[in-house]
């Protein structure tokens, strides 16, 4: 059941749209180069009239702020843009190009050898420093009152893609399970199966498994989601089935995937990525356009299925809701 | 004798039309990358990501190019293959093609011919720097290629063109850097170590004295 709940961010759902109505890929790549102007290959596109009929139509331009709630379909729910007014990627962009590194490190093949993979049955262990530990069917999980977010993502790769999830607040799940108050962090563990999952062995130097870590506090802010579906289905496997994390002010690589095991703890849980670069990767991982990546600029960022760049927002555009955890904190020591 | 004379004739006319062959093949699979990737924009089949699938191709079509050329004179030099040599020019100059399109993709398709934004994925980037600097040191090489150029330089020809080597390290130094999973830039510096071996003096002798023994057996 799909519970929608205002939460700020979002947009109501008077301006549900139906998905036909989003430009296809086709046509928005066209509209991108056509409004760039500039597409090294569109210059080569002499004057097919499919070519020409297709007119520079930006993807803002989609009629959906006009779009009457009565007569919507439903077959997305929520809105066409973030609360910036920017276009949801489509849903083919969003699970055609992941980072899985359990399947492979190629973008764009992990929903090929994803495909299949089964995450039911399902359960997620909430342990350590609570009082109520569980282990939850992923029913149970779905049971918890679900809603859609759309969130920015920003890869630490620099792209980025606006996803409309369905999940609820990771703090009403830490609720249920009450962590004491010697409980400071939240670490998070993903599906260990190397017999399912290429990439175990294709990449051993990696400290399997995937762990991910957040500070109690981050982990408790509303905007932390545990995400269960998005474009209003249920996530397939390449997007993180059949549960995962969501925490769009940090770079893609927090928001950890098929999560197993959440435990609470006193001691700041070491990332796969720390383990693998700690030059590279903090813990923080807070998306900062000001601190730049070893190798590349954070400064701008692709956003998937645009031509040209765009400026990285601090905190992913969400420091209204999060600045104030880092209060005081020299970001670029803890980045 | 007239037996002999006419099979050196023979073999004269088939490596004649061998080097027609091997030009044409050369220039049909140094545009075959070019032509997948205007085929698969038109096919609307650049991936999710097309900005980035074109910068991949182009670059490693380079790197690939860049290593067929330098590879011509060691396999001339090993096994006599003369045929070869006229081939070094056009693989360079395809190189520098490719390695264009690879530029002109990251400032116009990737950063919008934005300068702000190209600064900043610029500056203090060391990978982006390297690759950059090969790109300026290729320029004279590929504006050296006529045979007018050669003519004019004589010596300093072969020395300007040693560049190469230089250029493609900077080359397969970039694109390791970037990589998440190392393999095929490791396989690109070992193919260009092995290479520069072969240009080390007394290597490049003994593969000229082995070659000798192996065409001696064969007569």
């Amino acid at each position: 059941m799909l519970i929608k709940k205002r939460t700020g961010i979002e947009i109501p759902s008077s301006e549900i749209t139906p998905q036909h109505i989003y430009l296809s890929r086709r046509k928005f790549m066209r509209g991108a180069a056509a409004v760039a102007g500039s597409s090294l290959l569109a210059a080569c596109a002499f004057g097919g009239e499919e070519e020409t009929a297709v007119p520079a139509t930006a993807p803002t331009s989609a009629p959906s702020a006009n779009t009457p709630a009565g007569s919507a379909e439903t077959a997305v729910p929520g809105a066409t843009t973030d609360e910036l007014g920017d276009p949801l990627n489509s849903f083919e962009q969003i699970v055609n190009y992941n980072n899985y590194y359990e399947f492979t490190v190629e973008k764009e093949d992990v929903a090929g050898l994803a495909k299949g993979y089964v995450t039911s049955p399902w359960q997620v262990e909430v342990s350590g420093m609570v009082n109520n530990p569980q282990t939850f069917d992923i029913d149970d999980l779905r049971a918890f009152e679900q809603e859609e977010r759309i969130y920015r993502l920003r890869c630490v790769e620099a792209w980025s893609m606006v996803i409309p999830w369905t999940g609820f607040p990771l703090s009403k799940l830490l609720a249920a399970v009450e962590p004491t108050a010697a409980a400071k962090y939240v670490r998070f563990e993903t599906v260990y199966d190397p017999d399912n999952m290429p990439g175990f062995n294709k990449y051993p130097w990696y400290q399997w498994p995937y762990i991910e870590g957040l500070r109690l506090d981050e982990a408790m802010n509303d905007l932390t989601l545990m995400a269960t579906g998005l474009y209003g289905q249920e996530l397939l496997p390449q997007s993180g089935a059949p549960i995962r994390l969501v925490v769009p002010w940090k770079y893609g690589f927090k928001s950890i995937k098929s999560i197993v095991k959440i435990e609470l703890t006193d001691v700041m849980p070491t990332s796969l990525w720390m383990d693998a670069a700690p030059n590279e990767y903090g813990f923080y991982a807070n998306v900062n356009p000001e601190v730049d990546h070893p190798r590349w600029s954070q400064a701008t960022e692709r956003r998937i299925g645009e031509f040209g760049r765009r400026e990285t927002l601090m905190f992913n555009g969400y420091g209204e809701q999060v600045a104030s955890l880092y209060d005081g904190m020299d970001l670029r020591a803890n980045f | 004798m007239n037996t002999a004379i006419s099979t050196t004739k023979k073999r004269k006319t088939n490596r004649k039309a061998n080097g027609r062959w091997l030009r044409a093949a050369t220039h049909i699979g140094s545009l075959l990358p070019l032509a997948w990737l205007v085929w698969r924009y038109f096919q609307n089949d650049l991936g999710t990501d097309p900005v980035r699938t074109i910068i991949l191709k182009t670059g490693i079509t380079t790197l690939t190019l860049l290593m067929l050329s330098l590879s011509v004179t060691p396999l001339n030099k090993l096994f006599g293959w003369k045929q070869l040599i006229p081939l070094r020019k056009p693989l360079g100059l395809y190189a520098f093609l490719y390695v264009s399109l690879h530029l002109l993709t990251f400032v116009w398709l990737d950063y919008g011919l934005n300068l702000k934004f190209i600064w900043d994925g610029i500056a203090e980037q060391p990978y982006v720097i390297i690759g950059f600097t090969a790109y300026l040191l290729l320029i004279p090489l590929a504006a050296t290629s006529t045979k007018w150029a050669m003519r004019r330089l004589g010596k300093n020809w072969k020395r300007l063109h040693k560049l190469v080597y230089l250029i493609g390290a900077l080359g397969i130094f970039h694109f390791y850097w970037l990589g998440k999973v190392h393999t095929r830039a490791i396989i690109y510096g070992s193919v260009m170590a092995l290479l520069l071996l072969t240009r080390i003096k007394p290597i490049s002798q003994q593969l000229v004295r082995w070659r000798r023994v192996l065409q001696k057996r064969r007569k």
